[in-house]
């Protein structure tokens, strides 16, 4: 890495210090004089923040969203347990 | 609607229809957790079952300062972890072949097309969604938990490396190449397509 250059590859190293804010002052200027040059790291910066914020929302477990039918077997294996936990 | 209050009270007290209100109450949405983690019903059921050994065994020690169902997710996420953890038996896949790849000079050496600007959106249907956690489940176990734990239970980086006795260091260096490859996962899905 030179002070005044970074490669793309420079640039995915940073990208997650980059997008929480900690990227030291002169790396950060130089990091964003890449992006102001590189429409292909511009792309891929905005997948990557995409990336990290669209997994929370795959995983919520909605408030009134049909899950699957729970076994009775398993309800009476967990109330069973409860005895041998006191 | 559940009285969490009353709810807890009667676990303290030992009754039996508190434990087993409490049980049909939140099993379908704690199952729901551990098999996103998981990706198998039957290491879900597996894991929502220790999980609620371990909550009647420390209900006492329940402040009550948290809900009583985040209380409970957050020990289905430790057991499902725990369960992450054991299965590891056979060595993991690389995650090389996921991670971007440069040329020589230090440049990308693919070109990407940008996302479609509705992802975000597009996370609130049920297609992307199972899309995404598809995606997820492929990633090897070690990089899968601190994606969970960061990500989506969004702890802090301290709290995951303290979790899964790593260095705060390597929780970033995991997540961050964990990010790259569920990005190139997701890449086919969620680009726009060229018009």
């Amino acid at each position: 890495m030179t002070e005044s250059r970074l490669t793309c590859r420079e640039c995915v190293e940073f990208l997650m210090e980059y997008l929480d804010d900690t990227l030291a002052g002169q790396v950060r200027v130089t990091f964003e004089r890449h992006l102001s040059a590189c429409p292909n790291c511009v792309r891929y910066l905005e997948s990557y923040k995409t990336t990290t914020t669209i997994c929370k929302k795959a995983f919520e477990v909605r408030d009134g969203e049909s899950v699957p039918p729970v076994p009775e077997e398993l309800i009476q294996a967990i109330l069973a347990a409860r005895l041998k936990a006191e | 609607m559940l009285d969490e209050q009353a709810l807890l009270q009667g676990l303290r007290d030992r009754r039996p229809e508190a434990f087993e209100t409490l049980v049909r109450a939140y099993t379908p949405r704690l199952l729901a957790v551990a098999r996103r983690m998981l990706g198998s019903d039957e290491d879900a059921r597996d894991v929502v079952q220790d999980a609620f050994f371990n909550a009647f065994r420390a209900i006492d020690r329940f402040q009550g300062q948290a809900k009583l169902s985040t209380w409970l997710h957050r020990i289905v996420v430790n057991a499902a972890l725990m369960k992450l953890r054991t299965r590891r038996r056979k060595p993991e896949e690389s995650l090389e072949p996921l991670l971007p790849a440069f040329r020589e000079n230090g440049h990308h050496a693919d070109k990407f097309s940008a996302w479609d600007e509705a992802a975000d959106d597009r996370a609130e249907r049920e297609e992307t969604r199972q899309v995404v956690r598809d995606a997820i489940l492929t990633l090897p176990d070690t990089y899968r938990e601190v994606l969970v734990l960061r990500d989506i239970e969004e702890m802090s980086t301290d709290e995951t490396a303290h979790t899964l006795g790593i260095t705060p260091n390597a929780v970033k260096i995991r997540l961050h190449r964990a990010r790259l490859a569920l990005r190139t996962l997701l890449d086919p899905h969620l680009r726009r397509e060229p018009r």
